[in-house]
């Protein structure tokens, strides 16, 4: 069997952080919803959910570490350069617009979400930086 | 950086793929050294320049001379 690349175990990870994301969600939703689950336990399920999502966080830590072409390498930086300026640039102008009352409140998990959209961002400047030379 | 990758490859008939398995590299990142895209760091830019048996001045311009 060959040895799988380091972007391969990077999709595998991400594969099963998301199922498990999936599942510890409604996990959660059910024990809190369904079975009242409230005090000290209430906080360790709601945090479940999180827990994966920072896992997928990890495992782009870890493609990093691991991806011997330092080529791939910089282009991953960058990628989540430009996705983590993108989300805290909306989070912070959000946060402006919701503390003057002009916009309303969202959930600072959407963060997060943001982040990810700010990542396929990312690879759009690697291609546009590609194709123009640099 | 201008360098004379690719047509040291040609004359040995590798492809890019080729020349990335030897390098143990991708073949985006040999494109990207090719085309000037990409500066290779020290360790890689000599292992390139083992490879082909050269130094790496003999490879790669230097930014200063390429004027």
């Amino acid at each position: 069997m060959t040895k799988r690349s380091p972007i391969q175990r990077y999709n595998g990870r991400v594969v099963i952080l998301s199922l498990a994301y999936v599942a510890l969600l409604f996990a959660a939703q059910i024990a809190i919803d369904r079975y009242d689950v409230s005090g000290p336990p209430a906080y360790v399920i709601a945090i479940l959910p999180a827990l994966a999502i920072i896992g997928i966080f990890a495992a782009i830590a870890s493609y990093l570490v691991e991806e011997t072409d330092e080529y791939l390498r910089l282009l991953t930086v960058r990628q989540t350069l430009v996705a983590s300026g993108f989300a805290l640039s909306i989070a912070t102008a959000w946060g402006f617009l919701e503390s003057f009352d002009l916009v309303g409140h969202f959930d600072a998990y959407w963060v997060a979400v943001i982040w990810f959209a700010g990542l396929g961002l990312g690879s759009c400047v690697n291609k546009f930086l590609c194709t123009n030379g640099q | 950086m201008k360098n004379r990758l690719k047509e040291l490859r040609a004359e040995r008939g590798w492809s890019q793929s080729d020349l990335g398995e030897r390098l143990e590299v991708s073949r985006q990142s040999v494109n990207a050294i090719e085309t000037g895209r990409y500066d290779p760091s020290l360790p890689l830019a000599f292992k390139i320049a083992e490879l082909f048996n050269l130094k790496i001045e003999d490879l790669f311009t230097s930014p200063s001379k390429d004027i």
